[in-house]
């Protein structure tokens, strides 16, 4: 276990140095998707998905935004500039913004 | 012509734009034949209700056609028609009617929706030229857009007047494939956005969106075992998965099935397995390896056990719909046959013949697996996608002759690749390759003899420009004008079976007597127009569920049974109703409230599909619901065989069915030569000859006995006590007594004689 709990030290430690500030605002909006998620996800298991379409279409919400910050987060990280040859950070950010609005537009009509 | 690099390109788009232009001309042409021939007409049966639903939405507006409540279907039960449609098909033309009424050009929806599938068609062209310029090149893609214009496969779901959802949907399968390989490659949110869009779009078109949503996660996860995973992969499928998932529960007939049955689970695990590899992927980029050697043991232990989980609950907990019986006929051929008859009766849904493929595909059928094995042999990420639908559509169009549609374009991209390398190998010219192969794409368009002539002869000026090449200039060109050929014969044969097989409106027939003058056959619109006059509007027409559309879309008359096969039990009642006897239907249809009985009868002009020759599978439906009233094995005849003549089994003689076809039939003499009752479409006389019906009674038949609708009579109408011939009173309360005198009638003519019989007239 201690081995375990070194290379989670470690692993933090390099992510606190090596990260650009970017790539840690998206992880920040990461984890408070993945949040709001999980406690979606505990609220249907205690009280129920009455609403079906409305569980659905928030939970769906909060996992296609999770997506579409880890998709650019991907895009933005320079490490992975090689496979996202075409599409600059601005490209992405438009993206994902562009995402999003189909997403919510939908997410409101299924809300019911 | 000048070569630099500006007109280079300027030529290549031209003759890029002309070919598809002239692909889009033709595919639309070729499909006009039914409106020459015939006139402009909504096509078989389905359609006919398409129509309807479209015409009530242009009508009453999106709304009230989402809410729609047949009452005129399945009576007693109705139909919520809104929820049970695939409605873009009305809602592309809708759109249409709706943009181009703005636009002051006052088009009818029923020409709007006969030409919609011709002028997708030509979209179809486009999208396809697309997706095969995205998996070979250009010039490929021009063939392909060329063949799929005019390939049988394809156009016999699309003619002129066939309006079915699937002359939309092979345009939203085609560009939702060109959309993925795009976003495959480039692995942009935007495209992947854009792709669920036209997922979107494809699901609120055709059932057949499950073939997308399967196909690309195959594709996915087959890249993944290649050790092909890439971010690119990443963005684009997690993307297109999510907001897929959720468009796709938009339509109100698709609702939550997409995360409750197993049709849609691969896709999901496939977006699990991906989202697990990715943090894998990163962990490994982060980690070192023996560090990341004991994160994997650990995080793969907790992934198992998690799975293994989440699925006992779902199982236990029945929230995973088991597989519905159509997709268990595309797996087990035999299924349908002993479990669902009713599927198996759809003569769409039988195997393929080796014949239909050939008829359909003519050449390509043979140069397409060329086309796969040149994109085996330089596989990429989205030439497996190719390959995978290749394969999975050929097993599908084996299974059913319906599918035979989704395998069409594929077989069309991959012709088109076979034949671009092949004219790419025979015509290597280092001046402009674009436009040597479109050279031939225009003789693969039009089917006139022109066109070829123009063609062939600019080629054998660029074979005597060449002839210092490697290959020998005779080889070169006995290759070049064999190639020619063959698709001058594809040509030729999709104009052949285009007009032949596929232009045949089917409500109206055309006969051709032994002088070659053609004889319109218009029983079937005539008995709708009769039933729509002369019945009662709430008349409720009981008819196998074939026509059961037509009859509500023509006649506007409640059914109930129809197309949409949607409750086995009440087809299986008519079934059942039609199989016995008519005393015993007679109590059926009262329970029913039938007020008409529609039958089609084709032994007078010998007509293949009528009723008689459907009756086995009314027989089977019916002994599915009701084993205990129906035997299969009562309508045949000791020795097994299905026939209506003297020797037939004594059961079928009797029927309901075999009455109603038949009555009066054993008067009738088609020949001067042959004997009276002599069945054409059988070739027999007919067993059972003079027969009175009790309960029902002839209300009409069409001229060529085609049609024949029967009145059942009501209660009232028989069996009533005989009353005495001085009892006999005339009820005359009813009738309208006029206060004027006999004088002084409306009408009459002042001083007309008035004769009194036995004296003379008296001359004023």
């Amino acid at each position: 276990m201690t081995s375990f709990a070194r290379v989670v030290s470690r692993f933090y430690g390099e992510y606190t140095n090596n990260t650009s500030r970017k790539l840690k605002i998206i992880d920040a909006y990461l984890f408070y998707v993945l949040l709001t998620g999980i406690i979606q996800f505990a609220y249907c298991c205690l009280v129920g998905t009455f609403p079906f379409n409305s569980f659905l279409s928030g939970f769906i919400s909060c996992v296609s935004s999770f997506v579409l910050a880890v998709c650019l987060r991907l895009q933005v990280n320079w490490q992975n500039k090689s496979q996202f040859s075409k599409i600059s950070p601005e490209r992405g950010f438009a993206d994902f913004i562009f995402g999003h609005i189909v997403l919510h537009l939908v997410v409101v009509n299924f809300i019911g | 012509m000048r070569k630099n690099s500006s007109s280079y390109s300027g030529w290549k788009s031209l003759i890029t734009f002309t070919v598809l232009l002239l692909a889009w001309v033709s595919g639309f042409a070729s499909r006009l034949f039914a409106v020459i021939r015939f006139e402009s007409i909504i096509h078989e049966f389905d359609p006919w209700f398409n129509y309807r639903a479209t015409a009530y939405m242009v009508e009453h507006g999106f709304y009230n056609f989402l809410n729609w409540f047949d009452e005129r279907a399945w009576y007693p039960l109705g139909r919520i028609v809104g929820g049970t449609v695939y409605p873009g098909l009305m809602i592309t033309s809708g759109s249409i009617h709706y943009i181009l009424h703005m636009l002051n050009i006052p088009v009818h929806i029923r020409d709007i929706c006969v030409f919609l599938a011709p002028i997708f068609s030509g979209l179809t062209a486009i999208s396809t030229y697309l997706l095969t310029k995205e998996l070979w090149n250009g010039g490929a893609g021009l063939f392909a857009a060329c063949f799929i214009a005019i390939v049988p496969g394809y156009i016999s779901r699309s003619v002129a007047g066939s309006y079915d959802n699937e002359g939309i949907a092979i345009f939203a399968l085609q560009i939702t494939y060109y959309l993925w390989v795009k976003s495959v490659k480039t692995g942009s949110i935007f495209w992947s956005c854009i792709t669920a869009l036209s997922y979107f779009y494809m699901v609120s078109a055709w059932g057949g969106y499950v073939f997308i949503i399967n196909l690309i996660p195959l594709h996915v996860f087959v890249l993944l075992l290649m050790g092909r995973y890439s971010c690119r992969l990443f963005t684009s499928y997690t993307t297109f998965y999510i907001l897929g998932l959720l468009f796709s529960m938009q339509i109100p007939f698709v609702g939550f099935q997409p995360i409750r049955t197993s049709e849609h689970m691969a896709a999901s695990g496939v977006f699990a397995l991906l989202i697990a590899i990715g943090i894998l992927k990163h962990l490994q980029s982060v980690l070192s390896r023996s560090e990341f050697k004991y994160f994997f043991i650990f995080a793969s232990l907790a992934a198992a056990a998690s799975v293994f989980l989440v699925v006992v609950i779902l199982t236990y907990a029945g929230i995973i719909a088991p597989w519905s019986g159509r997709f268990y006929s595309l797996w087990d051929t035999g299924y349908a046959k002993i479990h669902i008859p009713i599927i198996a009766s759809v003569s769409e849904h039988q195997p393929t013949t080796w014949f239909s493929f050939f008829f359909d595909l003519h050449i390509l059928v043979t140069t397409f697996p060329v086309g796969l094995w040149y994109c085996i042999k330089n596989i990429n990420d989205e030439r497996v996608f190719v390959v995978l639908y290749a394969l999975s559509a050929v097993y599908f169009a084996g299974v059913m002759v319906r599918l035979m549609l989704t395998l069409t374009p594929v077989v069309c991209i991959l012709s088109g690749i076979a034949f671009s390398r092949l004219l790419e190998i025979f015509l290597k010219e280092e001046d402009n390759p674009a436009a040597t192969d479109s050279d031939s794409d225009q003789e693969a368009t039009p089917s006139r003899g022109l066109y070829d002539k123009a063609g062939k002869l600019r080629k054998m000026r660029h074979e005597q420009l060449k002839e210092s090449e490697g290959l020998g200039s005779n080889v070169r060109s006995f290759v070049i004008v064999g190639t020619l050929a063959m698709l001058l014969m594809f040509a030729v044969h999709c104009t052949w079976v285009t007009s032949n097989a596929y232009s045949s409106p089917s409500i109206v027939l055309a006969s051709y007597s032994q002088d070659g003058s053609r004889q319109i056959l218009d029983d079937f619109r005539e008995a709708y127009y009769w039933l729509s006059q002369n019945t009662d509007n709430n008349a409720r027409v009981m008819s196998w569920w074939d026509y059961g559309y037509q009859i509500a879309g023509m006649a506007n008359r409640t059914t109930l049974v129809d197309n949409n096969t949607w409750n086995n039990s009440h087809i299986a009642l008519v079934g059942k109703a039609m199989s016995s006897t008519e005393s015993k239907a007679y109590e059926i249809m009262k329970t029913l409230d039938v007020d008409y009985v529609l039958v089609i009868f084709g032994g007078v002009i010998g007509y293949s599909g009528d009723d008689i020759n459907k009756f086995l599978w009314m027989v089977r439906i019916a002994e599915g619901e009701h084993p205990k009233d129906i035997r299969e094995s009562d309508y045949f005849t000791d020795r097994g065989e299905f026939r209506v003549d003297a020797e037939g089994s004594p059961t079928l003689l009797n029927c309901l069915m075999y009455k109603l076809s038949y009555y009066r039939f054993g008067e009738l003499q088609l020949d001067y030569r042959g004997p009276a009752g002599y069945d054409r479409t059988r070739n027999v006389v007919i067993g059972n000859k003079n027969f009175d019906l009790t309960y029902l009674e002839e209300a009409y038949t069409t001229e060529h006995w085609l049609v024949r609708i029967y009145r059942v009579k009501k209660d009232t109408d028989f069996n009533r006590p005989r009353i005495p011939l001085s009892e006999r009173k005339m009820k005359r309360s009813s009738m309208y007594i006029s206060k004027k005198t006999s004088k002084r009638k409306k009408g009459s003519i002042k001083g007309k004689p008035v004769v009194v019989k036995g004296k003379k007239p008296v001359k004023s």
